[in-house]
C-alpha cells in the first residue's frame, strides 16, 4: 500500500491503530485467563476482602481468673462475661489458661486477685492484672483497651468513680457506623484495579518480547507508539469495566454508599490506570520474560498497593523513608480519592491534586518504558 | 540419587537460575520488601493532625490543646478559624481529626459542670480515628484535678502486661509472617510456570518421550521449588533474627520441618495451577487467583477469628494459617512441640491431597 502522505497519513495512523487494537481484543477474548482475572477475580476479591478483612474485632476471646470469691469479684468477673467484646472462658487458676494463650486459643486473661476485696476498699494500686498474647499487637492493644473499658463501667456503676469534668463527644463522619467494610471495601477496588492494570499488561507485553513476536510487530510500519497505545487501549477499557462491575458490586451487594458521583469514580479510574498500565509496560521492556515480568508486579504492584496505599494501614503512621516512598505509589492518591468518592461526595479540592499525581507518576513510567523500548532496537 | 531424576532436577533449577534477571527478581526484592512492608504494615497510630477550632480561648482550652499536642501520637496542630474551615480540612483528607472548643468551656470546667469539646473523626479512616479519639479521651478526662479524691482512679485499676511482645512492637508480628508469604509467592510462581512454560514452548512433549517415568517428572518439578522455597524463607528468618531483632525463642529444627511440610504444600497447588494451564500467562494468572485469597484468610493482615465462621473453616485449609501459627508462635512464644505438631499435621494433611491431586493430574496430561 502507498501512501501519498500529508492527506490521509492521520487516516493511515487510524487505521494502524485500529487494526493492531483489534489484533489486542481479539487475543484477549482468544485466551479466558485474562477475562477471568479482570471479572471472576476481582468478584472474589471482593466478596473475600468484604467479609475476611475485618477490623472490627467483636467477641474476643479472653479468660477470666476468678482467684477470689467475694461478691465484688463476682459481680466484676460477670460484668466482663456481659460485655459483646468478650467470649469468656471462665477459670480458677491461671495455670489452666496460659496453655490456652500459648496456643493462641485465648488472646489474653484477667485475673481477679484473692485480695480483690481489699484492694476495692483501700485502693493504692491496681484491682485487677490483665495478660494479654503480644504476638498479636492489635489485639493485644484492643483487648488491654477494652478490659480498661469494662473496669472503669463497673466502677462507675458501683458509684466509685465521678464521671470526668470534659469530655469529648465524638462523632464520626462519612461513616456514623464505624463498619470497617466501608473502607476497606474502597481500597479492594484499588488493589484489584493496580492489579489488572500492571499485572495483565507487564504479561502481555513480556510475552510478546518472550516469543520474539514484538520485533515482529516492530518491524511493520507501525511506529512504537502506535502498538504500545493499541496494547493499552484494550486494557485500559478492561479495567475501566472492571472498576464499574467493582462499584456496582460494592454499591449493591456491599452496602457501601456512593455519596460522590459516578463522572467523578470514572475519572479518578481512568487517571490511575495511567500510572498502572505505565508501570506494566515498563516491567515487561525491562524484563521480557514471563516469569520475570510477573514477580516484579507482584512486588512493585500488588504488594504495594496492598500495604503501601494507606487501604489497609495508615500511611501517617508509618516511618519517614516509608512515608517518602509511598509518594510514588500511585494506589495511595487512588485510594483515598476512592475512599471520599464512595463515602464523602465530590471532592474536588481533593481529587485534583491526585490525579495529577497520578498522571504525573503515569508519565515518568511512559517516558521510562518508551526510553527503554527505543534503546533495545537500535 | 536416580541419575535421570537428578539431571531432571538439576535442568529443573537452571531453567530458573541460568538468567541473571530470574536469579535476581527471586532472592532481592523479596528482602527489599520485607525491609519496606515491615516497616510499613502497622496498625499504631502516629503522626496525627488534628484541625483545631478553639472559641473558647480559655485556662481550660489553652490547657487541653497543649496537653493534645503533647502528645506522643500528635504531629500538628491545625488552628481554623470557622467551622468551614474544619469542614474543609476533614473533607480533604488533610487531618484525622478535628478538635471543636465551644465559647463555654473553660467556664464550664471552672464551675464543675459537663464540659463537651465537639471531636470530628474522619470516618474514611475510622480504625486510626477510634484510637485517636480514645487516646484524646484519655487527655481531656485527664483535665480536672478532682478525679483522684473520688474513689478509684479508673486507668489505674488494671495493671496491663502484655506476654512475648511486651511494648508490642508491630514488627516482631509482620516479619516472621511477611517472610512466609513472600517465601509462599516464590514457590508458587515457581511451580506454577514450570509445567505450563513446556507446554507453551512445546518442550513438554520432549518429556512425554523421554524415558522418565510420570512419577520422575513430578519429583523433578517439586524438588527445585521446595529448595528455592525453603533457602528464600530461611534467609528471610535469618534476616529477621538479625536484621530485625525479632527475638527467635523456639525450635530452629521444627521450624525447618514445618516450612519443609508448608512449602510442599503450597508447591503441590502450584503444580495442580501448572497442569491445568496451557500457557505461562494462564499459570501466572491461576497463581495469582489463588495466592491472594490464601493471604487474605490466612490471618496475616487480620484475625481469623474476626472472620466470619464459614471463611473461619475455609481458613482451615489453608496451609499458610496454620504456618503462620508456627512462625509466629515459633519467634516470639517458643511454641512448644505439642503446638507445632496441632499445626503441623493438618499442613500435613494438605500436602498430601495437594500432592498427590498434582501427580494425579500431571499423569493425566503425561498418557
Amino acid at each position: 500500500m502507498s501512501v501519498p502522505a500529508p492527506a490521509t497519513a492521520s487516516a493511515g495512523h487510524l487505521r494502524r491503530l485500529l487494526a493492531l487494537t483489534r489484533k489486542e481484543v481479539l487475543q484477549i477474548a482468544r485466551d479466558p485467563s485474562a477475562l477471568l482475572i479482570a471479572f471472576v477475580l476481582p468478584l472474589v476479591l471482593l466478596v473475600l476482602y468484604a467479609n475476611a478483612v475485618s477490623l472490627d474485632a467483636k467477641e474476643v476471646r479472653i479468660g477470666v481468673v476468678l482467684e477470689s470469691d467475694g461478691a465484688a469479684a463476682h459481680e466484676l468477673a460477670a460484668a466482663f462475661a456481659a460485655t459483646r467484646y468478650f467470649s469468656v472462658t471462665p477459670a480458677r487458676d491461671r495455670r489452666e489458661v496460659v496453655p490456652s494463650l500459648l496456643a493462641g486459643e485465648l488472646r489474653g486473661f484477667v485475673v481477679i486477685p484473692q485480695d480483690f476485696a481489699r484492694r476495692l476498699a483501700s485502693p493504692s494500686g491496681p484491682l485487677v492484672q490483665v495478660v494479654t498474647d503480644g504476638s498479636q499487637p492489635n489485639t493485644a492493644s484492643f483487648v488491654a483497651g477494652y478490659a480498661q473499658g469494662v473496669v472503669s463501667g463497673w466502677l462507675a456503676a458501683r458509684g466509685d468513680t465521678a464521671p470526668p469534668v470534659a469530655s469529648f463527644e465524638p462523632r464520626y463522619w462519612f461513616n456514623p457506623e464505624l463498619e470497617s467494610r466501608r473502607f476497606l471495601v474502597p481500597g479492594a477496588i484499588a488493589i484489584i484495579m493496580a492489579m489488572i492494570g500492571t499485572l495483565l499488561t507487564a504479561l502481555v507485553v513480556a510475552r510478546e518480547w518472550e516469543r520474539g513476536t514484538m520485533e515482529a510487530i516492530m518491524s511493520t510500519p507501525a511506529s512504537a507508539l502506535e502498538i504500545l497505545v493499541a496494547k493499552l487501549v484494550p486494557y485500559f477499557v478492561l479495567g475501566l469495566v472492571a472498576t464499574f462491575v467493582c462499584a456496582l458490586l460494592s454499591i449493591a451487594v456491599f452496602d457501601v454508599p456512593l455519596r460522590g458521583s459516578w463522572l467523578a469514580l470514572g475519572t479518578l479510574s481512568a487517571a490511575f490506570l495511567v500510572p498502572a498500565l505505565g508501570q506494566g509496560l515498563l516491567i515487561s521492556a525491562a524484563s521480557r520474560n514471563q516469569f520475570v515480568a510477573a514477580q516484579l508486579a507482584l512486588l512493585s504492584g500488588f504488594l504495594p498497593a496492598f500495604l503501601l496505599s494507606g487501604a489497609l494501614f495508615e500511611i501517617d503512621s508509618m516511618p519517614a523513608p516509608i512515608r517518602a516512598i509511598t509518594l510514588v505509589v500511585a494506589a495511595r492518591y487512588f485510594v483515598a480519592s476512592l475512599q471520599s468518592v464512595f463515602l464523602a461526595g465530590d471532592v474536588w479540592s481533593q481529587f485534583l491534586p491526585n490525579m495529577l499525581a497520578m498522571l504525573a507518576i503515569g508519565l515518568v513510567f511512559f517516558a521510562l518504558a518508551s526510553l527503554r523500548t527505543r534503546k533495545t532496537l537500535d | 540419587m536416580n541419575t535421570r531424576l537428578r539431571a531432571q532436577i538439576v535442568k529443573e533449577l537452571l531453567s530458573f537460575l541460568r538468567d541473571p534477571k530470574s536469579r535476581m527478581v527471586l532472592v532481592g526484592p523479596p528482602l527489599v520488601q520485607l525491609l519496606v512492608f515491615s516497616f510499613a504494615a502497622t496498625l499504631e497510630v502516629r503522626n496525627v493532625d488534628i484541625a483545631v477550632l478553639d472559641q473558647d480561648a480559655g485556662r481550660a482550652s489553652h490547657e487541653l490543646l497543649a496537653r493534645i499536642e503533647a502528645a506522643s501520637f500528635v504531629r500538628q496542630l491545625v488552628p481554623v478559624h470557622s467551622t468551614t474551615g474544619l469542614a474543609d480540612l476533614l473533607n480533604r483528607r488533610e487531618v484525622l481529626v478535628a478538635v471543636h472548643v465551644p465559647a463555654d468551656f473553660s467556664r464550664n470546667v471552672a464551675a464543675g459542670r459537663p464540659a463537651v469539646a465537639q471531636l470530628l473523626v474522619d470516618g474514611r479512616r475510622a480504625n486510626s480515628g477510634q484510637i485517636a479519639a480514645a487516646y484524646l479521651g484519655t487527655i481531656v478526662a485527664g483535665l480536672d484535678g478532682r478525679l483522684e479524691t473520688a474513689g478509684t482512679d479508673a486507668s489505674s485499676a488494671i495493671a496491663v502486661r502484655h506476654w512475648f511482645n511486651p511494648n508490642l512492637v508491630y514488627q516482631w508480628f509482620i516479619v516472621p509472617g511477611l517472610a512466609a508469604i513472600l517465601a509462599m509467592l516464590a514457590a508458587l510462581l515457581v511451580t506454577g510456570l514450570s509445567i505450563a512454560r513446556e507446554r507453551e514452548m512445546g518442550t513438554f512433549d520432549q518429556l512425554l518421550v523421554s524415558p522418565a517415568s510420570p512419577l520422575e517428572i513430578v519429583v523433578g518439578k517439586i524438588v527445585p521449588a521446595l529448595v528455592i522455597g525453603t533457602v528464600l524463607a530461611l534467609l528471610m528468618v535469618a534476616a529477621g533474627v538479625f536484621l530485625f531483632r525479632v527475638p527467635f525463642s523456639g525450635s530452629l529444627p521444627l521450624l525447618l520441618l514445618s516450612l519443609v511440610v508448608f512449602i510442599l504444600s503450597v508447591v503441590g497447588v502450584g503444580l495442580m495451577v501448572s497442569s491445568i494451564c496451557r500457557t505461562q500467562q494462564q499459570a501466572i494468572l491461576g497463581v495469582f487467583a489463588v495466592g491472594v485469597p490464601v493471604i487474605l484468610i490466612s490471618g496475616f493482615a487480620t484475625p481469623v477469628e474476626n472472620m466470619p465462621y464459614a471463611l473461619q473453616l475455609l481458613a482451615e485449609a489453608n496451609p499458610l494459617k496454620h504456618f503462620l501459627v508456627i512462625v509466629q508462635g515459633t519467634f516470639l512464644k517458643a511454641l512448644p512441640p505439642g503446638e507445632v505438631f496441632a499445626n503441623l499435621w493438618p499442613m500435613a494433611v494438605i500436602a498430601a491431597i495437594t500432592l498427590s491431586s498434582a501427580v494425579v493430574i500431571v499423569q493425566g496430561r503425561l498418557q
